[in-house]
């Protein structure tokens, strides 16, 4: 039954598993928009990013992340039949790309969101947040 | 017959303290499938112990310790069996229980955190309104599927979509900090008038879930009022009981649906009418104006008139020039112009209403609005046609023969003028 037999009137602390409280988690912001449509210029935006990145610091977030040579000079791979396939550029063609990237351990998705949202490039382009899968060793 | 007793005593409860129990549930949990579950498991518990034993004195409180128990043993399991395979990695909490039989007094109210966990901006707005009405209403599955006329399989399927989001995510059960509270704060609120005007179709049929939708949206309104009370949670409470207080009036005896301007308002429930008013004093009082109050001091205009043509028409365009401050859309423009046509600026509302043809095409009440301004200028060709192309827009069966008695009207009263 689902009663269990401990029915005292005794008060008694247990340990419990809390899943992510208070637990880091990583959370990958992938930076899309469109090629060559920045709003400001190339050294600006670069000073606004190093300026998030100071920030992030100072605030002990723990991060990593790069931005990418253009979408011209991506391979796409595909591996079928074992069969090596490779084609120029990416597999879908769309308007944004994906730019560069930020990994950032938090507690939330809240909290990446509050970093997400100061990425310089959200002004004009879109972030994307995913939580990282974790794998049981 | 003792059985059916037990049950339907056991279904009221639930009915009623659900989301305070989940809430409390999650508050010590943070997971919001295991809280469900175990209040689930300690219904099954009641079904049998109630019956054997009698009611409980206080049926909440005992669905409440039992499923907190429940939710301490799986929690104690699931530590055990995770720290073997997982490895040291899991973070652990003490958490003091006292459990003294069914005798645990107050359930504590986490229910605003949940709700703003439910209206996170991180789900779809869909995802939003049938979480809040399973977690917080303790509506089923089955009953949400019906309300917005999609399957069980979809609605059941959006919701463990969205508690998987919530989890994978680590999104907190907790109220907004500050900076964020205002944004967070609209989209419950937008959750909450969703689930009202999705009760306001009342012609759809379905009347019975509908009349729960409507129930529920001003339960959850009153509960964000009471735990955070602000200028547009009390002010969305208004103007929801204020809408109420038409609810008789706005349906004739075959569901058909009745506009404002056609309602027999002794059908209007002057206690609500009072209640909304009163609400929207004291939302006004906290002098942070936005526009759920505003929209609710319309609708008290409205209230106020013993008849259409006694409507305060110059208070209403006011009103609605505040309103565009806080919400400058289209819709909102086209309603403060139908309602200068209304105060005998037919052609000036006529121009108005025709430059926002780009932005509303689409939007039946546009062609409706054009119609009936096009009647009352004597133009009857011109409001027959504005009428054709509604009627044809239209895809609700109700509001097409609505439509079809309005445009009956034109062909067989003589050209108005006013």
């Amino acid at each position: 039954m689902i009663m269990n037999s401990r029915k005292s009137d005794v008060d008694y602390g247990v340990f419990i598993n809390i899943y992510y409280r208070g637990v880091f988690m990583q959370f990958l912001a992938m930076i899309y928009s469109t090629e060559d449509q920045d709003d400001v210029d190339f050294d600006t935006l670069i000073g606004q990013y190093a300026a998030l990145e100071a920030e992030m610091e100072a605030a002990g977030v723990t991060f990593s992340g790069n931005a990418l040579q253009p979408v011209s000079t991506a391979t796409s791979v595909r591996s079928r039949n074992g069969r090596v396939e490779l084609t120029d550029g990416p597999y879908a063609e769309t308007k944004e790309q994906l730019g560069g990237y930020y990994l950032f351990e938090c507690e939330s998705l809240d909290e990446a969101i509050r970093w997400a949202s100061k990425i310089p490039s959200a002004r004009y382009g879109s972030i994307e947040i995913r939580p990282v899968m974790e794998f049981e060793s | 017959m003792k059985a059916e007793f037990t049950q339907r005593e056991l279904a009221l409860t639930y009915r009623a303290n659900s989301g305070r129990i989940i809430a409390a549930l999650v508050a010590s949990c943070s997971d919001l499938q295991l809280a469900e579950d175990a209040l689930h498991d300690a219904c099954l518990q009641a079904g049998k112990a109630w019956m054997d034993n009698g009611l409980p004195n206080d049926p909440a409180a005992w669905l409440y310790v039992a499923s907190k128990r429940r939710l301490i043993d799986v929690l104690r399991a699931k530590s055990r069996k995770e720290r073997k395979s997982a490895g040291d990695t899991l973070f652990e909490m003490e958490m003091q229980v006292s459990v003294s039989d069914e005798e645990e007094l107050d359930i504590p109210d986490e229910r605003l955190s949940l709700i703003f966990t439910c209206c996170h901006p991180a789900l779809s707005r869909n995802a939003q309104v049938a979480l809040t009405l399973k977690t917080l209403c303790g509506l089923t599955v089955r009953e949400i599927a019906r309300a917005f006329l999609v399957s069980d399989t979809t609605m059941g399927q959006r919701l463990v979509r969205a508690k998987h989001k919530l989890r994978v995510n680590a999104i907190r059960y907790l109220v907004p900090k500050k900076e964020e509270l205002g944004a967070r704060l609209e989209a419950v609120l937008s959750v909450i008038y969703l689930i009202y005007n999705e009760s306001y179709s009342c012609y759809e049929g379905q009347s019975l879930t509908r009349d729960d939708l409507a129930n529920e949206a001003i339960r959850l309104a009153s509960i964000v009022c009471r735990l955070l009370p602000s200028g547009e949670s009390k002010g969305l409470l208004a103007l929801i009981t204020l809408h109420q207080s038409r609810r008789a009036a706005r349906c004739d005896d075959a569901m058909g649906f009745i506009a404002l301007e056609d309602q027999d308002r002794t059908q209007w429930d002057h206690q609500l009418i009072v209640k909304g008013r009163k609400l929207l004093l004291e939302a006004l009082a906290e002098d942070q104006l936005g526009k759920y109050q505003l929209q609710a001091a319309i609708s008290a205009v409205h209230s106020e008139a013993q008849t259409w043509a006694e409507t305060d028409w110059a208070q209403i365009i006011g009103l609605y020039r505040q309103l565009l401050l806080f919400d400058p859309s289209p819709v909102i423009r086209l309603n403060m112009l139908t309602a200068v046509a209304f105060s005998g600026g037919l052609a000036l509302a006529k121009q108005g209403i025709l430059a926002l043809k780009n932005d509303l095409d689409n939007y039946l009440p546009f062609h409706v609005a054009l119609a009936d301004i096009e009647y009352r200028l004597g133009n009857k060709a011109s409001s027959i046609s504005y009428y054709e192309h509604s009627i044809a827009m239209c895809r609700n069966s109700v509001e097409q023969a609505h439509l079809k008695r309005k445009m009956q009207r034109v062909y067989v009263t003589p050209a108005v003028s006013r």
